[in-house]
């Protein structure tokens, strides 16, 4: 399916993936995702672009195993996942997740914590965390204390400490501006060369998804599918200065063409000419 | 000092003052109140004479263990019911009208039932106390947001570590609201129940000292009630509000 590292083995498989809301109060059933069919390879960077409200945290959801899908069947690592999150995910949701009862350097020692590891080693791996996150200064404010990108921040490093190898990161970016946005991006990328994770990013900064991933999935309208994948071709060694290279507006004006018909469907426009 | 709690303390030193001043001028009688300044005093000898030793202390104890009791019950209790949804359905119509339950009815029944030692009293503060402590445990419970939920599944955490370490750690400040009413429950509760039958505790003693027109025992007594009953709920509203701090955006 994908030329990109093809000869790595597949780390996540989707087949028919299909998630419908059941019926609430006055509420008909929602089918908010599918038939989605897809083959994330080991130590991809993959990136999800769609119109708002078209599935693409529901999709995250069941890659974590947060969701059951409705219909097809989903494989991390060979395994089925069923409704509980399987080991070696990490996930950084769309909304604020950072805990309000802890100090920033405790939120991210949590999962470390749980775990059971050794103090020190905690210690250690939290204090790389702040500095790489650049929280070093706020490592002892709570989160109520912090702008809404730090506490973003804050999210990104409770989960990276644990070094998935799945990393499933829902529009993190969200709350930062512009030159902050370019270097995470930077900082992830760097990240997930050193760690080989495999990493699928959910994006509605269509450049940011050209520069980052090695793939972009382009979904339509809800019930999101995938309509095209577009393969970036990027050097696994890359940074933010790729929006340099000639073949970035290619890129990236592509993938906007594949999305404007559905983002107007998705606010409702119909009869829409081309 | 803030600018607001200067101007409290003026308004209560005022009153004070005012009451000392009515009394002195025989426009307040002496028999229906004594100044200010002579509780005081009374409630020094009291406490320099060491005579009602025994009853503050088994009040004191019957007010700790009431409050120790409905805590650890309510939040278990709530902690229960928020995660039985058909439980909380059927029990919720008592918990809208529980505080319209007259609890000193039962005193007689408690009494039947437990003798005539310290329990009856505990029983009935703690009665008091743990409805408020259910509720507020509910509510913040019933706050967590979904998506921590969603980052303890992604820990791996059970139901019980979720409970202890993210929903109830989230919940904390509304359950701290409970603690508080809990608090003042169970000083209303204990010293209320002691007034009614009961042969040793501060609310006996009051009621004795009214019943032989002892006025300076009965208002150095209540002036002690008074004085321990708002610093320990203005020490628990200062604490609830350095928790609250940390949350305010
Ligand atoms: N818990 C839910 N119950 C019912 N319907 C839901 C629920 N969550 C999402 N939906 C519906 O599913 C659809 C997809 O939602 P989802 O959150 O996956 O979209 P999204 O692509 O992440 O949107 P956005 O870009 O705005 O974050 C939406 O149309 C929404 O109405
Ligand atoms: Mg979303």
């Amino acid at each position: 399916m994908s030329p990109v590292g093809g000869d790595a083995p597949v780390h996540v498989t989707l087949r028919g993936i299909t998630r419908v809301y059941p019926a609430q109060a006055a509420q008909p059933p929602v089918h908010a995702l599918g038939p989605i069919d897809l083959d994330l390879r080991q130590g991809e960077f993959f990136a999800v672009v769609g119109p708002s409200g078209c599935g693409k945290s529901t999709l995250l959801d069941v890659i974590a195993g947060l969701a059951v899908a409705s219909a097809g069947d989903a494989r991390f690592e060979g395994q089925a996942i069923d409704g509980s999150v399987p080991d070696g995910i990490g996930v950084v949701f769309q909304e604020d997740s950072s805990f309000p009862w802890l100090t920033v350097h405790d939120n991210i020692a949590f999962g470390l914590r749980e775990l059971g590891r050794p103090a020190d080693v905690v210690q250690a791996k939290v204090k790389y965390a702040l500095d790489f996150m650049g929280l070093a200064d706020f490592a002892q404010a709570y989160p109520a204390q912090l702008s809404g990108g730090m506490r973003q921040r804050v999210c990104i490093a409770r989960t990276l400490v644990l070094e998935p190898r799945l990393i499933l990161l829902d529009e993190p970016f969200g709350a930062l501006d512009q030159q902050t946005r370019l270097l995470m991006g930077d900082e992830l990328l760097r990240l997930w060369r050193e760690t080989g994770a495999t990493i699928l990013l959910i994006t509605h900064a269509l450049d940011e998804a050209t520069m980052l991933a090695d793939r972009v999935g382009v979904m339509s309208a809800r019930p999101g599918r995938f309509l095209e994948i577009v393969t970036t071709g990027w050097p696994r060694e890359r940074d933010s200065t790729i929006v340099a290279d000639p073949r970035f507006g290619g890129l990236t004006s592509r993938i906007w063409t594949l999305l404007r018909g559905e983002s107007l469907r998705a606010l409702g426009h119909t009869g829409v000419r081309r | 000092m803030k600018r607001v709690t200067l101007l409290r303390i003026l308004v209560i030193l005022g009153a004070i003052g005012l009451l000392e001043g009515l009394i002195h001028a025989g426009i307040v009688p002496r028999f229906t109140i004594i100044p200010p300044s002579e509780m005081a005093s009374a409630l020094a000898a009291i406490l320099a004479s060491g005579k009602l030793k025994v009853d503050i202390a088994v009040t004191l104890t019957n007010v700790a263990v009431a409050i120790v009791a409905s805590m650890a019950a309510g939040v278990t209790i709530g902690t229960v019911l928020q995660r039985a949804a058909a439980l909380r359905r059927i029990l919720d119509p008592l918990f809208a009208t529980y505080y319209a339950i007259p609890m000193y009815a039962f005193y007689p029944l408690l009494i039947v039932v437990f003798g005539l030692g310290d329990v009856p009293q505990i029983c009935i503060g703690f009665l008091l106390a743990v409805m408020a402590v259910i509720i507020n445990t509910l509510n913040g419970l019933d706050r967590v947001p979904r998506v921590l939920l969603k980052a303890a599944r992604m820990h791996r955490m059970s139901a019980l570590r979720t409970a202890l370490r993210i929903r109830l750690p989230y919940a904390a400040p509304y359950i701290f609201t409970g603690f508080k009413l809990a608090v003042a429950y169970s000083f209303i509760g204990v010293i209320g129940a002691e007034f009614i039958t009961s042969s040793r505790g501060i609310g006996y003693e009051i009621s004795f000292a009214y019943n032989n027109f002892d006025n300076r025992l009965m208002y150095g007594l209540i002036l002690f009630v008074l004085a321990l009953v708002l610093t320990v709920n203005m020490s628990l509203h200062a604490w609830e509000k350095r928790l609250m701090m940390r949350r305010q955006r």
